[in-house]
């Protein structure tokens, strides 16, 4: 086992290698640099953008430029934002606890609905409940992010003037209070993400779950005289998570890397919005490190999928 | 003109026999303006007035939590780092120039003790150097005094190449040398009638020596108070999170009389113009956003809510076409749109001068621009007293298409005009906004009436703008017919908008395309009136240059103005923000404050 870990890991380094290098080529091809602001300002010379970009390394070749990003990556020099001057990795922890805060609790909520619905769902195929919660399903992951979040604000903070709909990182109460203006303040993101997930992973442990049902041991437990939710839960259900186990764990690295959209909405500080102005500004050094990380991240879940598998089925064997 | 006249009366305002206002109606009868009379007074060594700034609170603080949203985040609080506005803001908060522009384009003293003119002696009659004073007693937010180092210490941090200093620009070309303690000469190599760049609003903020003496140049990345700025500004630093959000405490020894008067402030960054107006004018959530480009229509829907209205500050900024006068689409010596090509189509007067006239302003206007912009035939559109009266411009389909006929571009079978056997094609370039790609459209349509075909083309906004050698889709470059975009006007002076079409600043392979006259417009009248005004001390003569140097831009039809953009912010119906159209957003801070 620990020898399978191992060999996968060592396996990982040339792959992670060549996604740095495929992200950073494409990366140093993309036209633009991050000082168009001053191209316009009467104030500002154009031989300081010129200069900056000399300064910054954007006129080096890509190799040397790949090379040194690989050298300063190895000794865990991230480099630092050609836009704000800082380094990136304390950028980076900045954002990640709003990002871990509303995403995990969207993929939470998820989980929490999904399962239930999918598994009850399954049990009674062609119900009305089954019907219900199909359209349910159907009509959540046809909606867009952006058109449910604009939604939600026109409801929920325009018409009802119930939540906030700007993301507040420094809230000013203490105690309860904090901890209430928090849950508040993510309500509507998490909702906005959590319904959209849950809606595409209903279906998701639906179809799973009748997959087993209908397979002979179920019978044979059935026959056996067990009742319907030792049958369900302890025979069905392991055996139906195995394909939902891998999507959740490549779900996982999404909870680090922030969604996009949803973040841009509510104006939360997360790792998507960091990724989404960085990639607008052409700050380099920190699209390269988000994505980076992030690649790494769906490289880790992945072993730790195929790690699970083994637990929930014996049967599969590492080699 | 006038001039005996003129003089005479300058001397009655300086003994007092004549009060300013007198003075000011006297030659706004005579189709001058307010603020030209003023810089008028101040050459001729009266004192300019303080800007008329109502401010009512009657002691310091007391006024709550002022909350702002930005929709796009300062990233950095370094005001010598600040790329975009939204950085100069963010610095604005904690550090404070000499002086900044007030609503009317007059200079307001902040760390200055006054504003430097002839009768103080803070201006030399050869303008050629400028003294300035600080106020005395002004402490840093640690504790510790500003001082004249400090001032000089600025000035040798910018122009450090291995600082990388975005401000460079405003600080290149002078000497600062200290007088006293609170006493610095600024020296200009040749005689500078616009004197107030350094040290005067946004890049002119100030930074402590104390604290970045010791990065200077090459480490000037990794000093700690690039994030922590220590400034003498309202309000002190609490919190940074780059692109997200700004906090700050009142300064209680802020070294003005009853200010600040709110009790703390917060800049939120990110999400977008439309949802950031929502926030204050319909939920009330936010006190004050910037920069709302949002289509008019949208904001007046909003208004109606009621908790929040829109503010406008009207400057110089101009959204224009520039016409290539070389040709884009012949190579020579690796180089497109060279100068030793001309532009087969657009080289003839008459047909530009027929594009100018079909570009219909008034439908930009109502369709797009609403109470944001001004409909204009110039392209220097402020101060007053270099606004060109003798501009006119009008939209005429049929007159275009007569202009065409007359040299030449007949209309063909297919509705597109053409002559010796080539179509009437443009390529019309821009980068990617909403606004632009819908005045696109408009202009495109009044163009296939006319029989011109127009090929449109947006490239994003970081590679429009940027300084990419490589990349052959930088305005710059201009591998179009036409292009559009907008140069804002960052102080009450045109010398650095009108300098960039001298010829001397072509755009060419040569100069790595970093030659501000994109145009490639070449005009000798033009090079030797902007040439004058440069060094040119009587404000008069100098105005007159300057409004000679647009007409020749309109009589040749290098630039088609499309709009004098306003600028527009969004205020709760409480707030009582001072916005000048000639400076940022937050350069009068210290001023806001809440009504009751």
């Amino acid at each position: 086992m620990s020898q399978y870990i191992l060999r996968r890991l060592m396996i990982a380094i040339p792959s992670l290698l060549g996604i740095s290098l495929v992200l950073f080529v494409v990366l140093a091809l993309a036209p633009g640099d991050p000082f168009s602001e001053l191209a316009t300002n009467p104030n500002v010379p154009p031989e300081v953008q010129q200069a900056l970009r000399a300064k910054f390394g954007l006129d080096d070749p890509i190799y040397l430029r790949y090379l040194s990003w690989l050298s300063a990556m190895a000794r865990g020099d991230w480099g630092f934002s050609f836009v704000s001057r800082m380094n990136v990795d304390t950028l980076i922890l900045q954002r990640l606890p709003a990002t871990l805060y509303v995403v995990g609790s969207s993929q939470l909520l998820a989980l929490l609905i999904a399962i239930p619905v999918g598994v009850y769902a399954a049990t009674r195929p062609y119900s009305i409940f089954d019907q219900v919660a199909n359209t349910f399903a159907f009509i959540g992951f046809s909606l867009p992010t952006f058109f449910t979040g604009i939604l939600f604000i026109l409801i929920f903070s325009v018409k009802l003037d119930w939540l906030p709909f700007v993301y507040t990182t420094d809230i000013k109460a203490t105690g309860i209070h904090w901890v209430i203006e928090q849950v508040r303040q993510a309500i509507m993101p998490v909702m906005v993400l959590g319904l959209f997930q849950a809606a595409s992973m209903t279906r998701f442990v639906r179809s799973a779950m009748l997959d087993v049902i209908r397979l002979d041991y179920v019978t044979t437990a059935r026959a056996k005289g067990l009742g319907q939710r030792i049958v369900i839960i302890k025979h069905v259900m392991r055996n139906a998570m195995i394909p939902v186990v891998t999507l959740v764990a490549l779900q996982m690295p999404a909870v680090f890397g922030g969604a996009i959209v949803t973040e841009q909405i509510f104006r939360i500080p997360g790792i998507g919005s960091l990724l989404i102005s960085s990639i607008l500004a052409n700050d380099t050094p920190v699209i390269m490190s988000v994505t980076f990380v992030f690649a790494c991240l769906v490289v880790l879940f992945n072993l730790i999928a195929d790690v699970l598998y083994g637990w929930l089925d014996p049967r599969i064997s590492f080699r | 003109m006038l001039d005996k006249e003129l003089r005479s009366m300058i001397g009655d305002v300086k003994d007092g026999r004549m009060d300013r206002r007198a003075f000011i109606q006297r030659l706004a009868a005579v189709g001058l303006t307010a603020p030209l009379a003023n810089q008028i007074l101040a050459i001729g060594g009266v004192a300019m007035a303080q800007s008329p700034n109502v401010y009512k609170p009657t002691k310091r603080g007391g006024g709550g939590p002022l909350k702002l949203l930005w929709w796009q985040g300062p990233t950095l609080l370094n005001p010598h780092f600040a790329t975009g506005t939204k950085d100069q803001d963010g610095s604005r908060i904690f550090y404070e120039p000499l002086a900044s522009w007030d609503e009317e384009g007059h200079l307001n003293p902040i760390l200055a003790a006054e504003i430097p003119s002839l009768k103080n002696g803070g201006l030399a009659a050869d303008a050629k150097s400028v003294v300035w004073k600080l106020k005395p007693g002004v402490k840093w937010h640690d504790g510790k005094p500003v001082t004249a180092d400090d001032l000089v210490f600025n000035w040798e941090y910018a122009t450090d190449p291995a600082t990388a200093a975005v401000s460079v620009g405003s600080y290149a070309d002078i000497t600062v040398e200290k007088v006293d303690d609170l006493t610095i000469r600024i020296l200009f190599k040749n005689p500078t009638p616009f004197w107030a760049n350094a040290f005067v609003g946004a890049y002119g903020c100030i930074i402590p020596k104390h604290l970045f003496a010791e990065y200077k140049g090459g480490k000037s990345r990794e000093a700690p108070n690039n994030l922590k700025p220590v400034g003498t500004g309202p309000y002190k630093f609490v919190e940074f999170k780059p692109g997200d959000l700004i906090r700050g405490e009142i300064n209680p020894d802020y070294h003005m009389a009853n200010r600040p008067y709110f009790d703390s402030i917060e800049l939120k960054g990110g999400g977008d113009a439309v949802s950031a107006a929502r926030a204050i004018i319909q939920t009330g959530e936010y006190d004050y956003a910037w920069n709302m480009q949002v289509e008019d229509e949208v904001l007046l829907r909003l208004e109606k809510g009621g908790k929040g209205k829109t503010i406008y500050a009207i400057g110089g900024d101009i959204e224009f076409i520039a016409v290539n006068f070389t040709d884009p689409n012949t190579e020579v010596d690796g180089e497109r749109s060279s100068l030793k090509t001309k532009h087969p189509i657009l080289s003839e007067p008459k047909v530009r001068q027929a594009l100018a006239m079909l570009v219909d302003r008034d439908s930009v206007k109502k369709a797009i621009y609403g109470r944001a912009g001004r409909t204009t035939a110039n392209y220097l559109n402020g101060p007053e007293e270099f606004v060109s009266k003798n501009t006119k411009w009008e939209f005429s389909v049929e007159k275009a298409g007569a202009l065409l006929d007359e040299v030449g571009w007949k209309v063909g079978a297919d509705g597109i005009r053409e002559k010796d056997g080539k179509k009437l094609k443009l390529l019309f370039q821009t980068s990617i906004n909403g606004p632009r790609q819908k005045t696109q459209a408009i202009v495109k349509q009044a163009c296939q009436k006319a029989g011109i075909d127009m090929e449109l083309k947006s490239v994003v906004a970081s590679v429009f703008f940027s300084s990419d050698v490589a990349n052959p889709d930088t305005y710059a470059h201009f591998y179009a017919d036409i292009e559009m975009f907008q140069i804002p006007m960052a102080q009450p002076d045109p010398a650095l908008a009108m300098r960039r079409y001298h010829s001397r600043y072509v755009a060419t392979k040569e100069n790595k395309w970093q030659g501000q006259n994109f145009p490639r417009w070449m005009n000798k009248d033009y090079d030797a009136a902007i040439d004058a005004a440069e060094n040119e001390i009587d404000p008069l003569k100098r105005a007159d240059l300057y409004i000679k140097c647009n007409d020749w831009m309109w009589q040749d039809n290098v630039m088609i103005p499309v709009m004098h953009r306003i600028k527009v912010g969004a205020a709760s119906n409480t707030l009582h923000p001072v916005v000048s159209g000639w400076a940022n957003d937050l350069d009068n801070l210290q001023d806001w404050y809440r009504e009751a």
